[in-house]
């Protein structure tokens, strides 16, 4: 049907035309100027930069969807814990290794039943649901999830803040500076680049001891460069071009400079930059503490539960599929959104 | 002595684009005669390129509409060909050059590797002898130590060599219609003057017609023997290039003429420029598209298209102004030597 | 490149030093007098400026020094022992997963917008987003035990190495597949295609002689950053399946404080990294012609 519609109305438009012939009299045919002093003006309403990146950024489903799971999920990661009355470190030794069980969510696996497929709940006697099941201390996995989920972000949102703390200022003056002070200081990020950073991440965990802070400190240590990177090639970009010249040229100070023309047109790749430090922090995280070089119990991360989860996968499978699905969550729709915020904020990449 | 060759018959193009289709085509006519060159005038966006692009069918299939009209070439209707065998007539009977040479050619192909790439596929050659033809090619387009140059990388030429080479390649299966994009415009003015004076010799040379596309009335003056102008993705005027340059009967040619600097015309004659900017196309409404700018606007122009008024045979011009009812008749006779 | 090499074997040796523990706390059994004796066979009784300079003499002979937990074991000889199997699993991921990437890459490109597009857009972002641990484990869950097809834990046949190498090779596939997507679509608008198919070329000379051979130049810079992705999923996957090699090596040195090893596997896959991108600098001026290849100059 949308074919012939196009069609007819083509075929309607020429109607229109040949049968309005008959219209045209000869009382049409005076001189009727149009008012010149519209011809100048901008027929479109203009729209700022940010107002059209986030129009394009929720025309794309994915991110648009992404978005939405993230909220959910941090929503779900903060009130979690206390939805139940179990702490992440209260242990019951006679409720350890409870599968999971919801009532009402029977058919998806939620049915308290082991691998043998025996009702554990019954067979135990055990009254409260858990709805994530209990690891080996009858800790609530619910509670711990969560609380891991909530660590885990904590880490990555800290280490993304530090990196663009440190990767601006390095970035910003050696960029804007230039000359020597940017020869001495690329040096420095060259040798920083010839070393693979996971190696170095985990030599500082050693030294500095398993720990929130000490896995914070170890990604921020090379984690800034690559901002930094960033921000120097955007500003060095920028600062060659014919809008900065002229408003140098019309006398404007360097902090109007920074100001109202190099950081508005930075913000794009740095904000796609955090985007995409964020689940690079989080997969690090998880990463050193499935290596054994995470947290300590009884704290819990993301990747701590999957280490536990691992070691007894065997028999108890669901307790690395619920922080293993967490984690993939997390990657995907940060993963995803970071997509979908270069694409906006950048029309070029637009592919 | 005038052979019709090609003929574009009332051809409609759209792009959909995300906020809508766009029609950036609406019912150009022309016709190109043996060994002529045309020139299609216009600014950007009038559709002087998406017309080119429609010829060779190298416009983006799926956000292009072709919704009427025909281009004939020999007896046949190119858009009806197969698509193998449109690749038959791209290259060996109708070629291409385009406006970038630091774009159009391949980074990481060897020069003579690209000439030979078409004479390999038209005609059928061995690479011995297709290597040898487009040595030939590369010395008839001028460049010197053409031999060495066959091994070399685009990167290793200056844009007007490049040009050359854009040229060679477009020119090796020796096609009958060479479309020229703007062949010209990202080159130095001195540069400019040689590729077009090297068109000029190869096209008398090997008989081609030309369509040059172009914004640049100097080029035109030098080049064509007929012109059309066009404007809004319509044709609004055409004819043989005195009667263009110096009997212009559409307001649109008159604005153009005048606000093209001209040496030999006094200082005190001003540069006239056409007020406004192009339309929108998605926006244009029923009636004339260059209305809104028109220094002679009648009422009738705002809702209704005019027709295609033939002057004689070769003079075409889609004005009200031809209308018999028109009290107006004052479009200037002599605009003045326009070279 | 020496420069990078030096300041890294600096840095190591030096974080070393301010490691907690000694190496010989674990055996707790030792008396205070073994552990002088020991120190002093170790050399770890000298000033540290001593043991640098021994130390860097002694690679500059190809010797990275004796193992702490294992008596009478060359570290150099521990990796030679466990590099293999590393090394056949980093390379079936690494050529597997280019290949894999590139076909979902180009088709991708190829069928822009289509519903092809999207599935392996989306599986490269599930690649992406999934840690290769994560998914190792599942996949030695499901696989390995639930269906029983492939050894699982085990090192004995060449059957050991599909699944590791699968895991490996998720993100690789992932990788190239995007990096290789958005090489063709900007090589597809790229003027010197409509030259080429103004030429009357076939759709698929065009695509493979004018895109793919353009788009895939680039590719070879994303060796570098490949190489690092397996290396660092080779400590995590070896440690899964059971791999006998140079990655769970490492973790397990790094949990018993057995720095020479720690160090010397340190040092082993910084040289490997950076060999390889200095490979891949020669490789792509090699490849293409816009780059002449100038001595010297690069770190």
């Amino acid at each position: 049907m949308k074919t012939t519609s196009k069609e007819q109305h083509l075929d309607e438009l020429k109607a229109a035309q040949t049968n309005n012939r008959d219209q045209i009299t000869a009382d049409l045919f005076v001189p009727a100027p149009l008012d010149t002093a519209g011809q100048e003006e901008i027929s479109k309403p203009s729209v700022s930069f940010w107002q059209e990146a986030f129009h394009r950024l929720f025309k794309n489903k994915g991110s648009v969807i992404a978005l939405f799971a993230l909220v959910i999920l941090i929503i779900v990661a903060i009130v979690g814990p206390s939805m139940n009355d179990h702490t992440y470190r209260s242990q019951n030794l006679a409720h350890s290794n409870m599968p999971p069980k919801v009532s009402g969510l029977e058919w998806l696996g939620f049915d308290g039943k082991n691998s043998k497929g025996m009702d554990v709940y019954e067979a135990q006697h055990v009254e409260t649901n858990y709805w994530f099941g209990t690891d080996e201390f009858g800790r609530d996995l619910w509670t711990r999830v969560w609380k891991g989920t909530q660590i885990s972000l904590f880490i990555a949102l800290v280490a993304a803040t530090l990196d663009l703390i440190i990767g601006v200022i390095y970035g910003g003056i050696s960029s804007f500076y230039g000359g020597r002070i940017d020869t001495i200081m690329q040096r420095i990020i060259e040798v920083l680049i010839g070393i693979p950073n996971l190696i170095v991440i985990i030599l500082f965990i050693l030294i500095l001891e398993p720990g929130i802070r000490s896995i914070i400190l170890a990604m921020v240590i090379t984690g800034w460069v690559g901002m930094a990177r960033v921000v120097r090639g955007q500003i060095l970009q920028l600062k060659g071009q014919e809008f900065v010249l002229a408003s140098q040229t019309l006398g404007a100070s360097n902090a109007r400079l920074i100001w109202k023309h190099l950081m508005p047109n930075v913000m794009g790749p740095i904000i796609v930059t955090v985007m995409f430090t964020i689940p690079t922090a989080i997969f690090f995280e998880a990463f050193l503490s499935f290596i054994g070089l995470g947290l300590q119990a009884p704290l819990a991360s993301l990747g701590v539960l999957i280490e536990d989860g691992y070691k007894s996968i065997r028999f108890f499978s669901y307790k690395l599929i619920f922080p293993a699905l967490v984690i993939s969550t997390i990657m995907i729709c940060f993963n995803l959104l970071a997509d979908g915020l270069r694409d906006a904020l950048d029309p070029k990449m637009r592919k | 002595m005038t052979e019709e060759i090609l003929a574009v018959n009332n051809l409609h193009v759209s792009f959909k684009t995300q906020t809508g289709t766009v029609t950036a085509i609406r019912g150009v006519n022309f016709k190109l005669n043996k060994g002529e060159t045309l020139a299609i005038v216009g600014e950007s966006g009038s559709g002087k390129s998406v017309t080119a692009k429609t010829i060779m069918r190298l416009l983006p299939k799926h956000n292009t509409l072709i919704s009427e009209g025909d281009i004939t070439y020999e007896g046949r209707d190119l858009l009806n060909l197969s698509l193998s065998d449109m690749q038959k007539v791209r290259g060996s009977e109708i070629a291409m050059v385009f406006q970038d040479p630091m774009t159009s050619l391949n980074p990481t192909m060897r020069i003579g590797k690209q000439i030979m790439e078409g004479l390999l596929k038209h005609q059928h050659l061995s690479k011995k002898v297709a290597k040898q033809k487009a040595l030939e090619m590369l010395e008839l387009v001028g460049i010197p130590n053409a031999k060495e140059r066959l091994e070399a990388y685009p990167h290793q030429f200056s844009g007007g060599m490049r040009q050359r080479v854009v040229i060679a390649m477009a020119l090796a299966c020796n096609p009958r219609i060479l479309i020229a994009d703007e062949p010209t415009t990202a080159l130095d003015v001195t540069i400019q003057a040689q590729i077009l004076q090297l068109m000029k010799d190869l096209q008398e040379k090997m008989d081609t017609a030309i369509i040059l596309i172009t914004h640049d009335l100097g080029v035109v003056a030098n080049m064509a023997d007929r012109v059309a102008v066009m404007y809004a993705g319509e044709i609004v005027e055409q004819g043989t290039l005195d009667e263009i340059f110096y009997q212009p009967q559409h307001p649109y040619t008159l604005g153009l003429l005048r606000s093209m600097p001209n040496l030999s015309a006094s200082r005190s004659e001003p540069l006239i420029p056409i007020p406004g900017s192009p339309p929108d196309l998605a926006t244009l409404g029923t009636g004339c598209p260059f209305a809104a700018r028109c220094p002679y606007t009648m009422k009738v122009c705002h809702d209704f298209l005019p027709e295609h008024t033939h002057l004689n045979e070769s003079h075409t011009v889609m004005c009200w102004l031809q209308d018999a009812r028109t009290p107006l008749t004052h479009i200037p006779e002599e605009v003045g030597s326009a070279k | 490149m020496i420069v990078t090499l030096f300041i890294i074997i600096t840095l190591t040796f030096f974080l070393m030093q301010f490691l907690p523990g000694t190496p010989f706390t674990n055996p707790e059994k030792l008396s205070d007098k073994q552990l002088v004796i020991l120190n002093a066979k170790y050399g770890l009784d000298q000033p540290a400026a001593i043991q640098y300079v021994r130390y860097i003499g002694n690679l500059l002979q190809g010797d990275l020094g004796y193992s702490f937990q294992y008596e009478g074991r060359t570290v150099k000889s521990m990796i030679v022992d466990r590099v293999g199997p590393s090394a056949l699993i980093g390379l079936q991921a690494l050529i597997f997963g280019t290949l894999v990437g590139l076909v979902l890459g180009i088709i991708s490109a190829l069928k822009h917008n289509t519903i092809l597009d999207y599935g392996s857009v989306t599986l490269a972002v599930l690649g992406m987003s999934i840690p290769s641990f994560v998914f190792a484990a599942l996949l030695q869950y499901y696989i390995g035990v639930k269906l029983e097809w492939l050894p699982v834990a085990l090192w004995e046949s060449y059957d050991s190495t599909l699944l590791p190498s699968f895991a490996l090779s998720v993100t690789v596939i992932a990788t190239v597949a995007r990096f290789i997507r958005s090489e063709m679509l900007e090589v597809l608008g790229q003027d010197y295609v409509i030259t080429a198919r103004s030429k009357g070329l076939r759709e698929s000379v065009v695509v493979t002689r004018h895109v793919i051979r353009n788009a895939l130049i680039p590719v070879v810079t994303m060796l570098g950053p490949l190489a690092v992705s397996i290396m660092t999923g080779t400590l995590v996957i070896e440690k899964i399946f059971g791999v006998p090699g140079l990655g769970e090596q490492f973790t397990l040195s790094i949990l018993v404080l057995d720095y020479s090893v720690i160090m010397g596997i340190t040092l082993f896959y910084s040289t490997l990294f950076i060999v390889i991108v200095f490979i891949v600098d020669l490789l792509y001026g090699f490849l293409d012609p816009r780059i002449e290849y100038k001595e010297g100059g690069q770190v």
